[in-house]
């Protein structure tokens, strides 16, 4: 079975400076990949290789089997950003214009089905909880709410590929619970491949299936149980940091 | 005076229509650019015109066939700087737009200083638009709203968050490039109504009167289209009847909506 993403020796650099060197790992369907590592350490950076944001220095990285440059499946992917909340706040949209920006764009005179469009959108803002904010001013939302509405912008295209790059940030615990727990649903129900990036080292172990931690080149990748079990990582992070991570496991 | 007599001279007429059509293209494509921060890409055009206005008047031709492609590649330029080399909006229209002024005085001085050809395009005169301007404008309009409306999807994507929209697939760099060309032949079209100097009024304020009271994206645009082309028609009228220069007529009436409106959305915001 074709990998969902599928690095090969992949490199990356900013202006001059290499942030990601030789980075080699698959993806596969069903895969629930939590995405941990430092600050600077190329979490966001990975990420952005994987949608075409950023080039590859050396290697290349698939999505789909494509290269970001030649994707034809960009309506299989949902993508929550880091930095959503630098946009302009003064921006006269409503939720609703800003939730259906996850639809692919549609020539207005080939056919546009509105209907859908609309079924879409509802299901999104009712999954994420902000039916009732809907007609509201993105501007005059808080920014958990604001979150909220970034999160139904990456699912209302029902993607078969979810990347979320630190996505409870900003948002309180009960929402992050109901957050976690419908992303759990589309892995577990839907099958969808979830890619998410973290700094909440405690809870990853309750839902992802598999751990990328990365360091400017991969530390670990593989399943929970072997993290959990592997005496190098004990090692590289001391055996309290590992014992955090995987307390909550089961 | 009556409203018929008034609409009797040709010159109005003229004035009116490719005013109103020249207004839908600038509070339209206004809106987009003033919501990407770049609201002074009208300003900055503005100023190259000058300096190709210059240029066409020391070579004998028609300044409006020299100012649309010296126009289109700033515009260009402005966005390849601010692309490829990482300089801020601000600073690329800085750039380009000194840019434009060194040359048109530069051009102008050799050529035997300021004329009053050259106040003309400074201040504009709704006297010089002919059928061409009309034509042109009417065109260009079509042009720009079709633009918008196939494009609508993209357009709205890019200009919410270009990197997110870039993540969704969208060609960010042909829909900017065509952004762009539209832009610059407004702002040539745009001079022959107000002049130079006030271009990137009719670019700035009726998006920002619109921010005031667009209750979603396309609404936004509706307004600001309102405004512009209500702008244009009462500021043309104003001047006639009190014999007053019609570009700066139509920048005060705008703002007098913008006012308006930002009193409008303070009055809600006090009583609901
Ligand atoms: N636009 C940029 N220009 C230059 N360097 C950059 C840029 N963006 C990121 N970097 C550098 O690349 C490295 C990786 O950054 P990246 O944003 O991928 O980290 P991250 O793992 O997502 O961190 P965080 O946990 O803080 O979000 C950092 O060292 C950073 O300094
Ligand atoms: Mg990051």
């Amino acid at each position: 079975m074709q990998a969902v993403v599928s690095a090969q020796d992949f490199s990356c650099r900013h202006n001059s400076a290499e942030v990601l060197s030789d980075l080699s790992f698959e993806v596969g369907e069903g895969d629930y990949v939590a995405l941990v590592g430092p600050n600077g350490s190329g979490k966001t950076t990975l990420i952005k290789a994987m949608l075409g944001l950023i080039k590859a220095a050396k290697g290349c990285i698939r999505v789909f089997g494509y290269h970001p440059d030649e994707q034809e499946e960009w309506s299989k992917i949902g993508y929550l950003p880091q930095k959503h909340l630098s946009f302009n706040q003064g921006f006269p949209s409503t939720v609703r214009e800003i939730v259906g920006l996850g639809l692919p764009a549609k020539k207005t005179l080939s056919g546009r089905n509105r209907e859908a469009d609309i079924e879409a959108i509802d299901k999104a803002l009712e999954l994420t909880n902000i039916s009732d904010i809907s007609h509201k001013l993105i501007g005059d939302l808080s920014g958990g709410q604001q979150q909220r509405v970034f999160i139904a912008r990456a699912l209302v295209n029902e993607p078969k590929l979810l990347i979320l790059d630190e996505p409870t940030t900003a948002l309180d615990p009960e929402t992050r619970e109901n957050f976690f727990s419908l992303v759990n649903g589309l892995n577990k129900e839907k099958n969808v491949t979830v890619i998410f990036v973290t700094h909440d080292m405690g809870t990853i172990g309750k839902y992802a299936s598999k751990l990328l931690y990365l360091d400017k080149r991969i530390i670990f990748y593989g399943s929970f149980d072997e993290f959990c079990r592997s005496d190098s990582m004990a090692h590289f992070f001391g055996e309290s940091s590992q014992h955090i991570i995987c307390h909550k496991h089961n | 005076m009556d409203i018929l007599e008034f609409l009797s001279y040709g010159f109005i007429r003229r004035a009116m229509t490719a005013g109103s059509f020249i207004a839908v293209l600038c509070s339209v494509l206004g809106v987009l650019l003033v919501l990407r921060r770049l609201s002074l890409m009208g300003d900055g055009l503005a100023h190259v015109t000058f300096g190709s206005v210059a240029l066409g008047l020391a070579m004998k031709v028609y300044p409006l066939y020299v100012s649309i492609p010296v126009v289109m590649i700033s515009s260009v330029g402005i966005l390849k700087m601010i692309e490829r080399a990482g300089i801020y909006g601000d600073a690329a229209i800085g750039i380009v737009s000194s840019l434009g002024i060194a040359v048109g005085v530069v051009i102008a001085s050799a050529s035997g200083g300021l004329n009053v050809d050259i106040l003309s395009y400074l201040f504009g005169n709704i006297l010089s638009i002919g059928d061409a301007e009309v034509y042109i404008s009417m065109f260009l309009a079509a042009l720009v709203l079709l633009t918008i409306f196939f494009y609508f999807d993209e357009i709205f994507s890019m200009t919410f968050d270009e990197e997110f929209a870039k993540a969704s697939g969208i060609n960010v760099n042909r829909i900017n490039l065509i952004l762009a060309v539209l832009t610059s032949v407004t702002v040539v079209l745009t001079m022959r109504l107000v002049g130079i100097m006030l271009t990137s009024a009719l670019l700035i304020l009726p998006a920002v009167t619109a921010f005031q009271i667009g209750r979603g994206f396309k609404h936004t645009l509706f307004i600001a289209a309102a405004s512009g082309v209500t702008s244009v028609i009462t500021g043309i009228f104003v001047s006639f009847c009190l014999d007053l220069p019609a570009g700066a007529s139509i920048v005060l009436i705008n703002f007098a909506l913008f006012f308006a409106a930002f009193s409008l959305r303070r009055f809600n915001v006090f009583h609901g």
